[in-house]
């Protein structure tokens, strides 16, 4: 579905993306895990085919997004980072209009939008205005005016930042559906949980260069161990509390706010560090996320 | 066009699926962008049907019943001699009205589409390219221009303002062809605007006003010191008016060829088209 070899892009001395190589096959929800300015939205601009790459190869549904961009658009719905609703049109409105785009018939797009209200629980919201939605509504709104085309590719630009937990949920839960209908997703986010909710694959991206690639499963397994102790200190003896911990455990990272322990038996090492004499402010075992992925690949916090 | 050398049937019939899905979207993406753009005036149409009729209404009633009335000394005259007040003035007004439409949808509506509402953007991920986007915008103001103008035209009409109906009706394009000439280079000066920092109300007191005042829309050009006709010259509402003049009651004694007149309204609107065109592309293909 998209092929991209040595993919590459510059803006001056700048390299935003940076000779990346990555395949996504139909059907596939594929994610770019990368924080802020790692060249995620340069990738996904190439190839919604509105930015031309510098160098590299890249295909979208077979084509060459340089020579056919609209070819390739007709066959993409877009979820942009901010939302470029019509405010001064009705909720269906945005749709019809959106809808007429492609070329597909005023009727298509009138049943097409009907049947997407009902996708993206707006049903009721059809004639109100668009200001009057609240933010999970707008972006469910672009959602499923992104789907209007029946696309072959949904590519989703951090789709849920700025939306409270119980708005996220709505959102993945919609966008599960439309995994399970066998729709191709890209998305980009620097969310973990976001990740490893919505992903089969993806790559992590940092500094316009792909840092790894994988399931979050698989990557977890390959660059974290089964469990992480989350141990806090205070501020001021985080790190010398580091030093006393570190051998407890396969790997160690010290955060301003906490110390982090891996290891596959997290209730033990917490028990061994009791014996030490030491007593954190606050203790936590969890499972690893690619939150460690990353944090193990790049040395830094994703949101940061 | 050789899209791809797969020999896979699934990736076949891919490419064919959206070669076919272009195809429309390439011949009349700008008929749909313009589609959107006068969905979109109706939520303001009150302002369009008032600024449309509303204002030359006033117009015509002040300057027919109030400043003509005053007037004892022919201000303009045509081949048969000295012409009414009206007449002269009133392929002025509508030119002038045609253009004031560009100076609110080639301002706030170009920096709403890039910065304030973004639906630039929102066109710009669709299979429609920038020069489709910026000629949808380009087409619906048009027709907002016709509206206007026909309005306009309605009422000269009605308060004989016109010397030959028939041919007088020419005002219409006219009018319409000096919004363009003004409008499609402000639209590419707008569109190469991060914000709006008062910019666009500078436009329209420094630009605009002046134009209007110093155009030879309430009295003859050449009335004017020598050193501000310059402003007639590079005008297009003076250029408009003169053609819509022409076309009402026929040449006054010092009349350009009308040719000359069109020729400065294409030259501008042309370039102002290819400048727009290219600052949208660069703009939303960056």
């Amino acid at each position: 579905m998209i092929a991209a070899r040595a993919l590459t892009k510059r803006f001056g001395e700048f390299t935003a993306v940076d000779g990346i190589d990555f395949e996504v096959p139909p059907g596939e929800s594929f994610g770019l895990l990368g924080p802020n300015g790692a060249g995620k939205s340069t990738t996904m601009r190439m190839i919604g085919a509105v930015s031309q790459r510098t160098a590299g190869d890249l295909r979208v549904v077979g084509l060459d997004p340089d020579t056919h961009g609209p070819e390739i658009r007709s066959q993409l719905g877009v979820v942009p980072q901010e939302d470029n609703l019509d405010t001064e049109l009705k909720v269906r409105d945005n749709l019809v209009v959106y809808g007429r785009y492609f070329g597909i018939p005023r009727a298509v797009c009138a049943r097409r939008a009907d049947e997407l209200l009902e996708f993206a629980q707006l049903e009721d919201k059809a004639k109100a205005r668009v200001d009057d939605l609240s933010g999970g509504m707008k972006r469910r709104l672009t959602i499923a005016r992104a789907l209007i085309n029946e696309p072959r590719i949904l590519m989703l630009d951090e789709p849920t930042t700025g939306l409270d937990p119980q708005a996220r949920h709505v959102l993945w839960d919609r966008l599960f559906r439309l995994k399970e209908r066998g729709t191709t997703l890209v998305l980009t986010t620097h969310y973990m949980d976001e990740a490893e909710q919505l992903c089969d694959r993806l790559i992590v991206v940092d500094h316009g260069r792909i840092m790894a690639e994988g399931s979050p499963a698989s990557l977890i397994r390959e660059y974290s161990t089964r469990e992480v102790v989350e141990l806090r200190f205070g501020t001021d003896r985080n790190a010398s509390a580091a030093e006393q911990v570190a051998h407890l455990a396969e790997r160690h990272e010290v955060l301003p706010d906490r110390v982090l322990l891996y290891t596959d038996d997290g209730e033990t090492v917490l028990e061994r560090v009791a014996a030490l004499g030491l007593h954190p402010t606050t203790s936590l075992v969890r499972r690893s996320s690619l939150e460690d992925v990353f944090l193990r690949l790049t040395g830094r916090s994703l949101v940061e | 066009m050789s899209a791809t050398t797969s020999a896979d049937p699934g990736a076949q019939e891919m490419v064919a699926a959206a070669q076919a899905a272009a195809v429309r979207p390439r011949r009349f993406g700008a008929w749909y962008i313009a589609e959107h753009q006068l969905k979109q005036m109706r939520s303001y149409g009150w302002t369009v049907v008032m600024t449309g009729i509303g204002s030359p209404l006033l117009y015509m009633l002040g300057i027919g019943l109030g400043l003509a009335a005053f007037l004892e000394v022919p201000v303009a005259s045509g081949p048969d001699g000295p012409v009414d007040y009206l007449w002269f003035v009133a392929p002025a007004l509508l030119a002038t009205a045609a253009v004031s439409v560009t100076t609110e949808e080639f301002t706030y509506t170009v920096m709403g589409g890039f910065r304030w509402r973004r639906i630039f953007w929102g066109m710009n991920a669709s299979p429609a390219t920038p020069n489709q986007i910026c000629a949808g915008l380009v087409i619906a103001v048009t027709l907002r221009m016709v509206f206007v103008s026909v309005a306009y035209y309605g009422l000269i009409v009605a308060f004989g303002a016109v010397g030959d109906p028939l041919t007088g009706a020419l005002m219409v394009p006219v009018g319409v062809l000096a919004g363009l000439a003004f409008g499609l280079p402000l639209l590419a000066f707008s569109a190469s605007l991060k914000e709006d920092k008062g910019q666009f109300a500078m436009v329209q007191r420094f630009v605009f006003t002046p134009l209007f005042l110093f155009s030879g829309t309430f009295y003859p050009i050449d009335t004017l010191p020598v050193g501000l006709q310059w402003i007639g010259w590079v005008s297009p509402i003076w250029h408009a008016s003169e053609l819509g003049r022409l076309a009402s009651y026929g040449p006054g004694p010092d009349a350009w060829a009308w040719g000359a007149h069109v020729a400065v309204l294409v030259v501008l609107a042309v370039v102002g088209w290819f400048l727009g065109r290219r600052v949208f592309t660069g703009r939303l293909r960056g």
